[in-house]
C-alpha cells in the first residue's frame, strides 16, 4: 500500500464518486439524485487539483482553469436541474421519480 | 500532511455518505454543505486557495440556498421534508453498483504508476522503493490566474459567460408560473 500524497486523492475522489453514484441510482426523490450528480461533479473537480498538484509539470495555472470553468458549468447545471424539478412539480404534483412518467403534461 | 488528507477526506465522505441516506430532506441539503466545506478544505490543502473560495462561494453560497428553495417550493405541506423510504431493492443493486465501480477505480489506482512519477514525467526507478518524489509545488497567484483568464483563456471565459446566462435565463423561464395574461395571450 503506497502511501504516496496522489494515489490517497484519487481513492478520495473515487471514493466520493462512488457515493454520489449511490445516492444518484438508490434515492427516488429527484432532489437527492440531483445533487448525487453534484458530488460526482465535485469529485471530478478534485481529480483536476490533484493532477494539478502532484502530476507532471505543466503550465502553472491549468489546474485551476479547468476547476473554475467546470464550477462554473456545475452551477448551471444545478440552476437549470433544480428549474426543471420545480417544473415537473407543477405538473405532477410530486417529485418522485416513479411518479413523472408521463411525456403528456 | 497525510494524516490532513485522511482527515479532511474522513469528515468530508462520513457527511456526504449521511446526507444521501438521509430522509429528511432539509437535513441533506445541509449535510451536504459540510461536505461541500470539506472539499473547499482539501483545495486549501493542495494550495489551491482561489479555487477554495470560489467552491465557497458558490456551493456553499449560491448551490445550498438554491437547493434549500427547491426542497422548500417542492412540498405539499408544512411536515412534507421528510419522503417516503425508497425500495430496498433499488438501494441494495444501487449500493451494489457503486461497489463495484468503486473496486474497478480502487484496482486501477492501485496498480498504476502515478503515484511514483517525477515531476519531470520520467518514471522513477524500479526497484526504487523510497523514492518520494519531491515536487515544487505549483502556485497560482490570483494575479496569474487573472493573466492566464484574460490572455490564454479569454475566449473560453467569454464562453462560460454567455452559457451561464443562457443557462439562467432557461431556468428562469423554466420555473415561472403561466400567468393568466399569457394563457390570453395565445390564440
Amino acid at each position: 500500500m503506497s502511501l504516496d500524497p496522489l494515489p490517497l486523492c484519487l481513492l478520495f475522489s473515487s471514493a466520493l464518486f462512488c457515493l454520489g453514484l449511490i445516492g444518484a441510482l438508490a434515492r427516488s426523490n429527484t432532489i437527492l439524485v440531483l445533487l448525487g450528480i453534484e458530488l460526482m461533479l465535485n469529485a471530478a473537480n478534485l481529480n483536476f487539483i490533484a493532477f494539478w498538484r502532484y502530476g507532471p509539470a505543466t503550465s502553472p495555472a491549468t489546474g485551476v482553469m479547468f476547476v473554475m470553468f467546470s464550477i462554473a458549468v456545475a452551477a448551471a447545471e444545478a440552476a437549470v436541474g433544480l428549474a426543471l424539478i420545480i417544473a415537473v412539480y407543477r405538473h405532477q404534483k410530486s417529485i418522485r421519480l416513479q411518479e413523472a412518467n408521463r411525456l403528456k403534461g | 500532511m497525510t494524516a490532513a488528507l485522511v482527515l479532511i477526506a474522513v469528515v468530508t465522505l462520513a457527511t456526504a455518505a449521511v446526507a444521501l441516506s438521509l430522509r429528511n430532506l432539509i437535513h441533506s441539503a445541509l449535510l451536504l454543505i459540510a461536505s461541500w466545506f470539506g472539499i473547499a478544505a482539501f483545495y486549501l490543502w493542495a494550495g489551491a486557495e482561489f479555487v477554495a473560495f470560489a467552491q465557497v462561494l458558490v456551493y456553499v453560497g449560491a448551490v445550498s440556498m438554491v437547493v434549500l428553495f427547491a426542497v422548500l417550493l417542492t412540498r405539499r405541506s408544512r411536515a412534507d421534508t421528510v419522503i417516503a423510504p425508497d425500495s430496498l431493492a433499488r438501494a441494495i443493486s444501487a449500493v451494489i453498483t457503486g461497489v463495484a465501480v468503486f473496486g474497478v477505480l480502487v484496482a486501477a489506482i492501485l496498480k498504476s504508476s502515478l503515484g511514483r512519477l517525477s515531476p519531470a514525467g520520467v518514471p522513477a526507478l524500479p526497484g526504487g522503493t523510497s523514492v518520494s518524489p519531491v515536487i515544487s509545488a505549483p502556485t497560482a497567484t490570483v494575479r496569474e490566474i487573472g493573466i492566464q483568464l484574460m490572455s490564454t483563456h479569454a475566449a473560453a471565459l467569454i464562453i462560460i459567460g454567455i452559457l451561464l446566462t443562457v443557462a439562467l435565463l432557461g431556468a428562469v423561464i423554466l420555473a415561472a408560473q403561466d400567468g393568466p395574461e399569457s394563457k390570453q395571450e395565445s390564440p
